[in-house]
């Protein structure tokens, strides 16, 4: 009983503290750029006071900015938590498995031959991609002896990436115009984002997030294997088939706006399961938060960076979580491998 | 009568053998002969075959004769050691490894070599040997840390390819930062470098690639009976007096140089390590001339790339695209055949 409510305590310091970070995260992320804001004078913003218009104008660009960067975060990191459950490795996540490229394939095909640029249009295109390719990356690695294991899936995902990439060079290469918007899609921003994009981001995100936390028992489960999960009673089929749904739902969304993001779902789960427990309840909303704040504090540290230009939010993620990636796969036992 | 009848079943088995593999190798030397004369004689404008012999032998250089022997000699030349090369690694690799995916373009190798020469193109401004140099310096010590990374013991191939692929994402995000901050005009010429092609071979990079290559797979070659024997599984290997910890860092590092160079010259060319090994064990049925048979596959599919790149499509497309897009299907059959015999990847 005792240690049940050190345990609650424990989870309720954690999630106040993730809140007040990304809280943080947010402030930060409208001060910094290529021009400095005082703290002070944004809570005058929000506070109604009148102050000159250009400073207004900053506060005012970067507020859709950092939003849309909160909700693109929290969507990732549970991606990343749910990709992890389902597949039962530690590695798992979009950028690994070639989902993005999949999703990037399915994006320059609309830009370059359907003469797609609204973002709903582009959504459910890289939908499509990132869900086939993650069937199909699965499909590759699961076949033959022992099943998806971690070095099956890491190579299925980088073989079916280059396939796909050389894909998108064909389609890419001829036109100049379809290479210029690419060029700038690819790396993985949050700096154009618009009310507009926040907006389309909102629905995909509660609707994954909800889906999540309903399969969150049911993979708690799982993890303990599937024959154990099917002696429970969970319908192991329809509840990974509606995880990945989820998953690649909310990571498709985010690609087809701000472009592929990599390694933010990777990075939290692994921390969060070090820290407090394996529970998926509290990993789902967890790595929401802290995705977020990750992928927010990831665009400021760009834009610090990159003065007086930016830092793609895409290649600080990157340059973050792929050596976090290679602690991961150093720490794992040889036998899990 | 019967030892005698099975001694003489083994010997008509090995004998059968020995013809398929001379068969392969001539085969496919025919095929690539064929090829090399195609392209010599098409392009932008096109010549026969005795002009193209003629040329060669004269000593002009103007006019034909500098399209000839300045613009499409090089690129042969470069073209099929750099793709011979490929074919020697990847086959190296997937055979130390234990996997067909495991080949040198997949677990991150190239991705050392490329990063390097792109730092080069964009932030520094220098090319040509210069630039080559450092890239195969970067791509060795690239494939150090990887290998100081994997440790030791039985989990080191699979780590090497996890940590391959992680070491690929970073590398990955520096060069797409470099491609943003370099000024419109290097980029273009950084990303044709980036897919792989011929287009800049030059006279100027013909020896050290070929030098290399030599070298390269001559060691492994001499390599490959150990090799053979590995394949076994590390316990027999070691009975059968395999020094398995020294042949297995020669050969890495042997197919490491051959493929760290051969990106130098032409930039990554996409899937033709990853191809031709698993070809090549198809075509001669895991005969022992495999290796040769792989790079000789290595050199076929890039003068079939090349070909198919500038003739068959309405864009001139350069060979790396055009060898990336075999890597789709090949996925496809390696998951029907393994979902047909279950077998281990």
């Amino acid at each position: 009983m005792k240690q049940l409510r050190k345990q609650n305590n424990k989870l309720i310091t954690g999630f106040t503290i993730e809140i007040i970070f990304v809280a943080m995260c947010a402030l930060l992320s409208v001060a910094y750029g290529s021009k400095s804001i005082p703290i002070a004078d944004i809570f005058g913003y929000f506070g109604g006071k009148n102050m000159d218009s250009f400073q207004a104008a900053v506060i005012a660009a970067r507020i859709p900015r950092t939003v849309f960067g909160i909700l693109a975060g929290a969507a990732l990191g549970v991606s990343g938590a749910l990709m992890q459950a389902i597949t039962r490795n530690p590695i798992a996540d979009p950028s690994i498995l070639g989902v993005n490229t999949g999703a990037s394939l399915m994006v320059v095909i609309g830009i370059a031959y359907l003469n797609i640029s609204s973002g709903i249009r582009l959504i459910g295109l890289s939908f499509a991609g990132a869900l086939l390719t993650a069937l199909f990356v699965y499909g590759i690695a699961s076949v033959g002896y022992g099943g998806a294991s971690s070095i099956k899936l890491a190579l299925a995902g980088a073989a079916v990436s280059t396939a796909l990439g050389a894909l998108v060079n064909t389609i890419m290469l001829p036109d100049s115009n379809v290479m210029k918007a690419y060029r700038f899609w690819q790396v993985g921003s949050v700096g154009g984002a618009t009310w507009d994009d926040v907006k389309l981001l909102i629905p995909f995100c509660v609707i994954g997030v909800l889906l999540a936390l309903v399969c969150s028992p049911g993979l708690n489960a799982l993890l303990l294997g599937d024959e154990m999960a099917i002696s429970l009673g969970v319908k192991v089929g329809p509840l990974r088939l509606l995880a990945a749904v989820a998953g690649v739902l909310l990571c498709a969304a985010v690609t087809a706006l701000a472009g592929p993001i990599g390694f933010v779902g990777l990075m939290l789960p692994h921390v969060i399961r070090q820290i407090f427990c394996s529970d998926m309840r509290v990993i789902v909303p967890m790595s929401a938060l802290g995705g977020a704040a990750l992928l927010t504090i990831s665009d400021v540290a760009g834009r610090v960076l990159g003065r007086p230009g930016e830092l793609e939010v895409g290649i600080i993620t990157a340059l973050l979580g792929a050596p976090i990636f290679i602690w991961i796969v150093f720490k794992t036992k040889a036998r899990s491998i | 009568m019967t030892a005698n009848n099975y001694e003489d079943n083994l010997r008509k088995i090995y004998l059968v053998q020995k013809r398929r593999n001379a068969l392969c190798v001539v085969s496919l030397i025919v095929v690539i002969a064929v090829l090399a004369c195609l392209l010599m004689m098409l392009g932008n404008t096109n010549y026969s075959l005795t002009d193209v012999i003629k040329i060669l032998f004269s000593g002009e250089t103007k006019g034909a004769a500098y399209s000839i022997k300045s613009v499409r000699l090089p690129k042969l030349i470069v073209g099929g050691f750099a793709g011979f090369s490929f074919g020697i690694a990847g086959f190296v690799f997937q055979s130390l490894l234990r996997n067909p995916l495991a080949s040198p373009d997949i677990i991150g190798i190239s991705a050392g070599s490329s990063a390097a020469a792109v730092f080069c193109i964009l932030i520094l401004g220098i090319s040509g040997p210069l630039a080559s140099v450092f890239s195969i310096a970067a791509g060795l010590l690239v494939t150090a840390l990887i290998f100081l990374l994997s440790g030791k013991g039985k989990a080191f191939g699979s780590r090497m390819i996890l940590i391959g692929i992680g070491m690929q994402a970073v590398l990955n995000a520096l060069i797409s930062w470099m491609l943003l901050v370099g000024s419109e005009y290097d980029v273009a010429t950084a990303l044709r470098w980036l897919r792989g092609s011929l287009n800049s071979a030059q006279m100027s990079d013909v020896p050290m690639i070929v030098i290399m290559c030599l070298i390269g797979s001559g060691l492994l070659i001499f390599c490959n009976r150990y090799l053979r024997m590995m394949q076994l599984g590390d316990e027999y290997a070691t009975t059968l007096g395999v020094p398995l910890e020294a042949v297995r860092i020669c050969c890495m590092v042997c197919a490491l140089i051959l493929c760290a160079c051969a990106t130098a010259a032409t930039g990554p060319i996409a899937s033709v390590a990853f191809l031709s090994g698993p070809i090549a064990g198809k075509i001669t049925k895991n005969g022992s001339n495999a290796m040769v048979v792989s790079g000789l596959v290595g050199i076929l599919l890039v003068y079939a790339a090349e070909l198919a790149g500038k003739n068959l499509f309405s864009e001139k497309l350069p060979v790396g695209v055009v060898t990336g897009l075999l890597g789709a299907p090949y996925l496809l059959l390696l998951l029907l055949n393994l979902n047909k015999k279950g077998e281990k990847i």
